[in-house]
């Protein structure tokens, strides 16, 4: 670990002032942050504690939705009474990720901007793109079994390896970012960015921009279903996920959103997926279509190629299992 | 004083079951249980040394070369840098487990990627940390070291080849044959605590506190690294938060340690990094293995072959034993066993969790699936079937041989359905239901072994030896064996274990510790009964003893008039090793759920029937065999090392990427002990249970998958991209 300048930022406009500043990053719950500097992947030269600057409420917006502090804890959101009752699949989604002790650190903000759990990344002494632009992929012609099958680039294929923001996705819900020039709000499906030619850019987050919340629309109901395959039964990161809200009327799709996890470097939302489904009766024939349109431009690198088939067959057993909920 | 004893005949007289303490084998909660749940143990890294500096290793990014400069100025101005270490006694392997010798050393030569080269010591362990990171190595490559075991020519160890009768043509006769590969991926020990060792010299002795399994190999191995006499070094450890197999030899920290202590003239601590124990220490091999298995109608094997391919790297002589039980687990006339190694530029491969039958035996019963249902019998009638009478290579008697009962017992205790078998018959929502078995067998080992035993006047006892506990229970079993034999409660009995100073145990390792170690313990004892029986007029065989009594009523602190009364057992395994055939026995059970969309797998319930001799305690034994039950969930379903196929690193090394099970992937387990007393195998009638409980275990799973959704596998770990691959449509 490098030595690093340490503040608590008393205050927001401080806290953006601050991390504007150059090699300076905020901590939140440091649970990724504080593994990498260890591994030097991250190399700050000034921390800031942003842990006391207070938005870490849950409370209801105006229009009846729900507003999640930036610092409010993982599990502190997943357990709360409208989350569980409202965004089912926002609890679900979180309770499928990392552990109990991990959850109750990490904050949503930082889990929003967590960073990828690829081996050549976390491993200084490879090549990557990400970490060290120029150096060449690891991955690429490596160890790729949990790489992306969409998105990608020639530079990273990377992905995003993170449960919750695929259910904030699904449910469209929005980022509350404040920064040097004022407050802004990302819909969290265009939070994330594309590897591209500039892999370690991940989202839209400008130097001093921080996150202070994130904004759940009014509820929607429906079936909530978030699903997760993985290699072992907790503790590991997603193969493939799918977060699905569905809703049926007289047989009939009439809501179908679905985000989709571990494809890319980004929580993935292909509107036409769910189009598809909108006004048809659910049917085997149906899902296959719904997953020829999302996986039409997959293609897998060798180690990884097995996600496609695994996201049309979780794709198919989602939807049947919401349907069947449904009816 | 010294009594010896060398066990050449079997002893079944079940001295122990007459003694009247009544304490042997009972369930005991460990006696260090409360000190290490409330963080009071300390391990290697914990003790409180002043003055101590931190050591960081610098390993090679290189996959094979020499190291031609190390810039030492590139660190030295750093802030609280104290050294650069590179000294040519630095060791760049572990030793192999029993090794004696000090492993690999030199570190200018790389012969693998992630080898340790150096050593940086700071005042603090981030200053280390980020000094090792920093420090400017130039290189002189080698391109082209081979990575891929399939792509060299790999040598035979001659020592494992069995040609007998003529297999070729057993399988061509055959009623049913069966020939099939299987691979199993590499694993990593995953033992919680890293390695760790904090070296001190005072003048020309050497103290090192390290985590590590066989303090009686180690101190060797270290006299040899750094050229002293055993004499001048003392090695402690005390606790040790895990090895299975990782820390059976020194490791590189341990001579570094050494080295830079007297360098820099001070105490130094050197702790190796999550990502450093999985790189630097030892991985078990991956495996390739044939099974070729012929049986006439009735399923009676007339021919048996298992061939494998394992891996090392240039100059190690170890070559994970997969054959190990399949030299005598089944018969057949015709028989053709052959063990191949490949030289390869990955880590360091060696003892891991079993080696051998943790991956031998899961393609070994895989096999036995496939054939069962090819004869058409029940999975555990063809076991019943093929239990040899004798060893079928050496024509040796068995020791003691459990596997019926195992079979037995752990059908009915499981509710085994030994109707006839067909896959895909039990569906529940998404998922496929299916049950599965498998033989396990382990051979067994023992040791020669040393341990002092006093009874002091005060009329407690104290057991003294080298030997460690690694969390299995050695302490505990230790001081029931001695309360069982002095007549004494257990809290009466101090052990103390982890320290050179003490006699030489046989360390822990290869399942040995309890069996061997005990032993030296119970002739302890023994000479010491004696010396009481001489004082109330009577023989060892008729004293009886409890809780500090003679039957007649002798309070043992009378007896001993103020004296205490101290033995040293030494034991030594006799000729009785070459008269029979040993080994623990056992047979697995599983009920499986496999996703019919994601094909992923669930155990939903596991039992093990084991027999291992006397049972120690009931409580430890059964742990051990819960954890060997555990690892074999690891093996079926998640464990495997990934290596780069370009300059062979391992990309997986922490607990976050290398999946051992957790607790919701391990189900409710069962374990059933069946009695047994091999008074061949020891002189206190116990075998090895640590590592039985994963040898075949795996296979059960994967039998299991099999009966379930129809998907046979012959690759593990059968993680959901390949039960998927297999999945009928
Ligand atoms: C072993 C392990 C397993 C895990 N498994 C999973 C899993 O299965 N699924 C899953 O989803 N996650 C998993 N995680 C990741 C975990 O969810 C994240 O580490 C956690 O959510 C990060 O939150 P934090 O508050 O600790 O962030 P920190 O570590 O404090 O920060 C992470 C990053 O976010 C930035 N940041 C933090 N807060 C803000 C803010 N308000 N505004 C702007 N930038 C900010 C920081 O500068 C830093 O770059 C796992 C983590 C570990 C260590
Ligand atoms: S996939 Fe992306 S993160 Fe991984 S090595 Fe390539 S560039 Fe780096």
């Amino acid at each position: 670990m490098r030595p690093f300048q340490f503040s608590r930022a008393p205050s927001l406009s401080e806290a953006s002032h601050q991390t504007a500043g150059d090699n300076t990053l905020a901590i939140a719950g440091g649970t990724n942050l504080l593994d990498l500097m260890k591994l030097q992947v991250e190399t700050p030269s000034q921390l800031v504690d942003i842990n006391r600057l207070g938005f870490a409420d849950i409370e209801d917006t105006d229009d009846g939705g729900l507003r999640l502090g930036a610092l409010a804890t993982n599990t502190e959101t997943a357990v709360h009474a409208r989350v569980r009752a409202d965004y089912p699949v926002l609890s679900r989604a979180i309770l499928a990720g990392a552990t109990q002790q991990l959850r109750n650190k990490a904050t949503n903000g930082g889990n929003l901007c967590q960073r990828t759990r690829c081996f050549y990344f976390t491993n200084i002494d490879q090549p990557c793109n990400k970490r060290d632009p120029g150096s060449g992929c690891g991955a690429i012609d490596g160890i790729a079994k949990l790489h992306a099958i969409l998105g990608t680039s020639d530079q990273c294929i990377a992905t995003y390896p993170g449960d919750m923001a695929v259910a904030l996705s699904a449910l469209g819900a929005t980022v509350q970012i404040s920064g040097g020039k004022g407050e802004r709000s990302v819909p969290v499906r265009d939070f994330h960015l594309l590897p591209g030619d500039t892999p370690w850019i991940e989202n839209v987050l400008e130097p001093g921009e921080i996150i202070t919340g994130i904004v759940l629309p009014a509820p929607v109901g429906g079936t909530q279903i978030y699903r997760k395959v993985r290699e072992r039964s907790s503790y590991a990161f997603a193969l493939v996920s799918v977060a699905a809200i569905i809703e049926l009327t007289d047989g009939k799709f009439s809501r179908a959103d679905l985000a989709f996890g571990g494809l890319a470097h980004k929580p993935w939302h292909d509107p036409r997926v769910g189009e598809c489904l909108l006004g048809q009766p659910p049917s085997a024939e149906l899902f296959e279509k719904a997953a020829d349109i999302l996986l039409k431009d997959a293609h897998g690198f060798g180690e990884n190629d097995f996600k496609i088939p695994l996201t049309r067959r979780t794709l198919h057993a989602v939807l049947a299992q919401a349907t069947e909920d449904a009816a | 004083m010294t009594v010896h004893f060398k066990q050449d005949e079997p002893d079944n007289s079940n001295r122990l079951d007459r003694m009247k303490q009544g304490v042997l084998g009972k369930p005991l909660p460990r006696i260090e249980g409360l000190a290490k749940v409330t963080g009071t143990a300390p391990y290697a890294a914990e003790y409180p040394v002043e003055n101590c500096a931190e050591g960081v290793l610098v390993t090679a990014t290189i996959t094979r070369g020499e190291v031609a400069s190390i810039d030492r100025t590139s660190v030295l101005s750093m802030p609280g840098v104290i050294a650069v270490v590179d000294d040519e006694k630095m060791c760049t392997r572990a030793a192999q487990g029993t090794a004696n010798e000090a492993p690999m050393q030199g570190p200018r030569q790389v012969c693998y990627w992630g080898q340790p080269i150096a050593l940086v010591v700071a005042e603090t362990f981030e200053q280390a940390r980020d000094a090792a990171k920093h420090l400017k190595v130039e290189y002189r490559e080698e391109q082209g070291a081979p990575l891929d075991p399939n792509a060299v020519e790999p040598e035979e160890q001659e020592d494992e080849t069995v040609h007998q009768g003529d297999l070729a043509h057993a399988m061509a006769e055959a009623a049913h044959s069966v020939d099939v590969s299987y691979t199993t991926k590499g694993h990593a020990s995953a033992a919680m605590e890293p390695h760790a060792a904090i070296a001190q010299w005072d003048g020309g002795k050497l103290t090192v506190h390290a985590s590590l399994q066989m303090l009686n190999y180690n101190i060797t191995e270290l006299a040899d690294a750094l050229d002293m006499e055993e004499e001048n070094i003392r090695l402690v450890s005390r606790f040790v938060g895990g090895g299975f197999g990782s820390k059976l030899g020194i490791s590189e920290e341990v001579v570094a340690a050494a080295l830079a202590a007297k360098q820099v003239g001070r105490p130094v601590r050197v702790v190796q990094s999550r990502q450093q124990v999985f790189q630097t220490v030892m991985r078990r091999s991956e495996t390739t293995q044939r099974l070729r298995l012929a049986a006439d109608a009735n399923g009676k094997l007339t021919g048996f072959g298992h061939e494998a391919l394992v891996s090392n790297l240039p100059g190690e002589d170890f070559a994970e034993p997969v054959l190990q039980s399949s030299h005598f687990m089944y018969g057949g006339e015709n028989r053709e066993l052959m063990l191949k190694v490949a030289r390869i530029h990955r880590m360091t491969a060696g003892s891991v969790r079993a080696p051998g039958e943790a991956v031998g035996m899961p393609a070994l019963e895989g096999a036995m699936d496939v054939l069962a249902e090819k004869v058409g019998i029940d999975p555990v009638e063809l076991r019943l079937r093929n239990i040899p009478e004798r060893d079928p290579e050496e024509g040796l008697p068995f020791s003691s041989h459990k596997l019926a009962d195992c079979l037995k017992q752990g059908a009915e205790a499981f509710g085994w359905d030994n109707g006839p078998r067909q896959p895909r018959q039990r569906r529940e929502g998404e998922w496929w239901i299916g049950t599965g078995m498998a033989s396990a067998a382990r051979v067994h080992n023992i040791s020669e072994t040393r341990a002092r035993v006093t009874l002091k006047a005060d009329g407690t006892a104290l057991v003294e030896t080298d030997m460690t506990d690694i969390g299995t229970g050695t302490y505990t079993i230790l001081a029931q064996i001695t309360g069982e034999m002095l007549g004494l409660g257990p809290k009466k009995v101090l052990v103390e274990l982890g320290d050179t100073r003490h006699p030489r145990g046989p360390g822990s390792g290869g399942s040995w510790g309890a069996a061997s170690i005990g032993s030296a313990v119970y002739i302890a004892c023994k000479a010491i009964r004696e010396e009481l029986a001489a004082k109330v007029g009577t023989s060892e065989e008729k004293l009886d003893l409890r809780e500090g009594k003679t039957a007649g009523g002798d309070a043992l602190t009378d007896l001993l008039g103020g004296n205490d009364l101290a033995r040293e057992g030494h034991y030594e395994p006799g000729d009785i090793e070459d008269d029979y055939t040993a080994s623990g026995f056992g047979a697995f059970f599983a009920e499986v759920r496999v996703n019919h969309y994601t094909g992923e797998t669930r155990v939903e319930r596991m039992l093990g029937a084991f027999g291992f001799g006397r049972v120690l305690n009931a409580k430890t034994a059964r742990s051990q065999c819960l954890g060997g039950i555990t690892w074999s969930i690891g093996v079926a379903l998640t464990e495997a090392l990934e290596f780069d196929p370009r300059d062979g690193h391992l990309v997986n090394c922490d607990l976050a990427e290398y999946h051992v099970p957790v607790h919701r992937d391990v189900p409710d387990l069962d374990v059933v002990l069946v009695e047994e007393r091999d008074g061949a195998a020891s002189p206190i009638q116990a075998k090895g249970i640590g590592e039985l409980g994963m040898c075949g275990g795996a296979a059960a799973i994967a039998n299991a998958i099999y009966n379930a959704c129809g998907a046979r596998l012959y690759d593990y770990p059968m993680t959901p991209d390949r039960v998927l691959a297999a999945m009928p449509e």
